[in-house]
């Protein structure tokens, strides 16, 4: 079940207690293990603390994650993790956030939180688990699903166009943006770190496969490929659009995986973190103003 | 007793409350306690807004019916208001706007254009005017000005309040009273200064009427109060954000209304499972839906009670004016965090956009409380088991601690689980931290009573309506009884309270009797129902009258 050879390193007690409930061969496994080596690696490499780490997942499949690593998780409602990470980082500069989500969960549901994250410049890092269906909720069409896609809910096949994620992202503000697949796992763990590490705003969207309601393994094998050095100049807006669109989630096209974006920008949560340090006696203040009143 | 009331009228955008509250301010200099209701449509320029300032040497929450002096920036100002009019009211009005009136005509036009002074400064000159009906000395007046004018209008505004005070002749006097000048607040203002006294780091919203005031006041004053004031993209996003600092070891709060609290209804419920302290000041406005945005109502208190998908504890306060709303905002966000349980602080338009005398040194100092936190031994649990319900906590960062917070049910360690045995566990749990809370509230004045037992009448109100009840309730020989906390239900005060009671009215600002409907539902009887759904609160004439139809 799990990925043939974890090329990360050991990360002991990183895995949760908690018995896993993912199908056999689910593209989950995958992202699992390499948020654990990426933990792990970081820890051990930049010196953050286990305890500094925080995950946060929605509802779906993606959000089991939340409890299957023994990590800080706040394990969320659907759609609905990024406002509680923005907090999380406002709360604690030293915390690195990093919210598990799934397509149906945060491109349909919490779609307007993405946005705005983006927007904002929250300094927390988004993995989408991208498998293109609903598939707790049992085979039901996303927002990434292709035309024509035949679910429970869309029996008829889906006459719409799916969004590409990371064109939204671009035009949202996102600061840092990448494209990962569960079956090149060396390859995701190298960029949820790069992710994680970048100060700001940062997504990857995962094409992952779910074996059960949507197996695409075979396409992706076939279309996807690892962006080299200098094919998008990833602090150039025009160009990471361009690589961006050579693919839309939809017609046949080959799949750039990689980092598209990566610019830096101020950072949304620091401009408040001067109101509130040191934890001044704030009753203080209160019977100031009231007394100053006027 | 000595007791005035101004109505001042005008155009939304001529600053009409801003006016309002300078009178209130102008009684205050003199002694006088204060109230204001302002009036205004849901409109950024024109329509009709008005403010009515009740001065008085004791106490005062409400306003009357008529008036001693009407200032009118127009012929509406007179026209909606005639039944404020009696033989002793004098009239002040703008003689360019204002065709139909007798009393005193100032040419706001020709005044403001001959001192070559903004528009705006008409109200200074309704202000002198008024003062000089009052009695009021031009000192007094110009001293009002300076405390509230930014000082590049400074000298503007006195020349033109100079020449509404020559314009006009004193009618009655206004005797300065031996009282301190108490600063006059909204109840969003003092709302807002009672959560930072509860300990609070971070508050967030999302603008919506008529919350909207404490947002930008703590926004104003973040700087000067040491807090962090953040507005996201929606409610949702409020709720959430709050949940997340708070998560992370920060005391926040939110405020809405009744369209906001339904977007964030789905967060209060994951507060309720995850156990995640939140404080949400929920100012009522009448609706469904929409409804009328910039008024006043009761409408929400079984909304508030009930919702969230799941049962789970909650603490629901309804404080009844500034001192009170100080204390329990305070007290709600410290037994929010105490007990780990979504805190509702349960106002509406009336006490929050409403101006009155604050009396700090009168606010019953709450007592602290600190939240539990995990001694570091051992292996951490965020939901370890307890016996009064209450699991340590600890927050993300904290070395030797892993943090799990769900909106699954769960286990000990906040694994997910569908295990019958711990799902019961969990939830007898929480239930009795909601035990543990309402032991705690025993000690509290959860229900406050006024007037003499054995009166033989008892009107029972929450929330804004208490003072327009205890002032009626005096023509009546009343007592009052008035509920500070709504949820855990303080039965045990209120059997107490509610000894001898004789006759009993239950006055509120909707349409069905919900806190009637409440204490039924505890086996209380709530007497006679005396509603008003109009959007208006009562004033204290009008509730006088209806009581009077109940008690005859």
């Amino acid at each position: 079940m799990t990925p043939d050879q974890p090329p990360g390193r050991p990360a002991g007690g990183l895995i949760s207690p908690a018995q896993n409930t993912w199908c056999p061969g689910c593209g989950n496994f995958s992202i699992q293990h390499m948020m654990k080596s990426a933990i792990a690696e970081l820890s051990e490499e930049e010196g953050i603390p286990l305890e500094n780490f925080v995950l946060l997942g929605g509802i779906g499949c993606h959000g089991k994650l939340a409890d299957y690593l023994n990590v800080n998780s706040l394990y969320a409602i659907h759609g609905r993790s990024i406002p509680a990470a923005t907090g999380i980082r406002l709360a604690n500069p030293d915390l690195k956030v990093i919210c598990h989500v799934g397509d149906g969960d945060i491109y349909a549901e919490g779609l307007d939180h993405l946005i705005f994250a983006a927007k904002r410049n929250s300094d927390i890092t988004v993995i989408v688990h991208d498998n293109r269906v609903y598939g707790l909720t049992t085979g039901q069409y996303t927002p990434t699903s292709p035309t024509g896609f035949k679910g429970r809910s869309t029996p008829g096949g889906i006459t719409e166009h799916p969004i590409n994620p990371l064109e939204v992202m671009l035009a949202a503000g996102a600061t840092h943006i990448a494209r990962g697949y569960t079956k090149k796992v060396r390859h995701l763990k190298d960029l949820f770190k790069e992710a994680v590490m970048h100060r700001g705003f940062s997504l990857i969207d995962v094409l992952q496969i779910c074996a059960t309601y949507f197996n695409l393994t075979d396409y992706y094998n076939e279309h996807a490929y690892e962006m080299q050095e200098g094919e998008v100049d990833t602090g150039r807006f025009e160009s990471a659009l361009g690589k961006i669109r050579e693919w839309d989630y939809d017609r046949e096209a080959s799949i750039p995986l990689g980092t598209f974006y990566s610019v830096e920008k101020p950072v949304y949560e620091e401009k408040f973190q001067a109101l509130t340090a040191g934890r001044p006696e704030r009753r203080a203040l209160v019977r100031k103003v009231i007394e100053e009143w006027r | 007793m000595a007791e005035y009331s101004v109505l001042i009228g005008g155009k939304a955008g001529e600053g009409i409350n801003t006016a309002g509250l300078s009178i209130a301010g102008l009684f205050s200099r003199l002694g006088y306690r204060t109230y204001m209701y302002f009036d205004y449509p849901s409109l950024i320029r024109g329509g009709h807004n008005f403010a009515i300032i009740r001065a008085s040497d004791r106490t005062v929450g409400a306003h009357r019916t008529p008036v001693d002096v009407l200032l009118a920036f127009d012929q509406n100002s007179i026209d909606n208001h005639r039944q404020r009019i009696h033989s002793g009211t004098t009239v002040i009005y703008d003689a360019s706007q204002v065709v139909r009136a007798e009393g005193y005509g100032l040419p706001l036009d020709a005044i403001v254009k001959e001192e070559k002074a903004p528009p705006i400064t008409k109200n200074s000159a309704m202000l002198g005017a008024l003062s000089r009906v009052g009695g009021i000395g031009r000192e007094i007046l110009d001293d009002v000005l300076r405390a509230t004018v930014p000082a590049k209008h400074l000298e503007a505004n006195l020349r033109v309040s100079g020449r509404g005070y020559d314009a006009a002749g004193e009618v009655f006097t206004v005797e300065p009273l031996d009282a301190p000048a108490l600063p006059v607040l909204t109840g969003n203002e003092v709302t807002g200064l009672g959560l930072v006294h509860g300990g609070l780091d971070t508050y967030v919203a999302y603008p919506m009427t008529p919350s909207s005031s404490i947002l930008h006041f703590l926004a104003n004053r973040a700087e000067d109060l040491a807090i962090k004031v953040i507005h996201p993209e929606n409610e949702i996003g409020v709720i959430l954000m709050a949940l997340g600092l708070a998560y992370a070891g920060e005391k926040t709060a939110v405020g809405t209304s009744g369209g906001g609290f339904c977007l964030m209804t789905e967060s209060l419920s994951l507060a309720g499972m995850s156990e995640i302290p939140v404080t949400i000041v929920m100012g009522q406005r009448p609706g469904p839906s929409t409804g009328i945005p910039t008024y006043t109502a009761q409408g929400d208190l079984h909304f508030v009670l009930n919702a969230g998908q799941g049962e789970f504890p909650r603490l629901v306060v309804a404080p009844g004016d500034l001192e009170e709303a100080y204390a329990w905002s305070a007290t709600a966000l410290m037994l929010s965090w105490r007990y780990q349980v979504p805190a509702i602080v349960l106002t509406d338009k009336t006490l929050g956009e409403g101006a009155y005398s604050f009396d700090f040194g009168a606010v019953a100092t709450p007592p602290d409380h600190e939240p539990v936190l995990w001694d570091g031994a051992g292996e951490y649990r965020r939901y370890a088991r307890t016996e009064n319900g209450v699991s340590p906590l600890a927050f993300p960062g904290r070395e030797g601690a892993v943090v799990k917070a769900t909106s699954y049910a769960h286990d000990e360690a906040g694994f997910t689980t569908e295990e019958s045995e711990e799902v019961i566990e969990l939830q007898e749990m929480r239930f009795r931290k909601g035990e543990s809370l309402n032991a705690e509230l025993a000690t509290y004045p959860a229900v406050k009573t006024y007037g003499a037992r054995n009166s033989g009448t008892t009107i029972i109100c929450w929330g804004s309506e208490k003072w327009a009840c205890i002032e009626a309730a005096e023509e009546f020989g009343a007592r009052v009884v008035q509920p500070l906390v709504l949820a855990p239900f303080p039965a045990r005060q209120w059997k107490e309270a509610m000894i001898g009671a004789g006759r009993v009215v239950c006055v509120e600002n909707n349409a069905t009797g919900q806190f009637a409907r409440l204490l039924r539902q505890h086996g209380f009887d709530p007497g006679r129902p005396i509603l008003k759904y109009d959007g208006r609160p009562f004033a204290v004439d009008e509730l006088a009258a209806r009581l009077g139809e109940v008690f005859a």
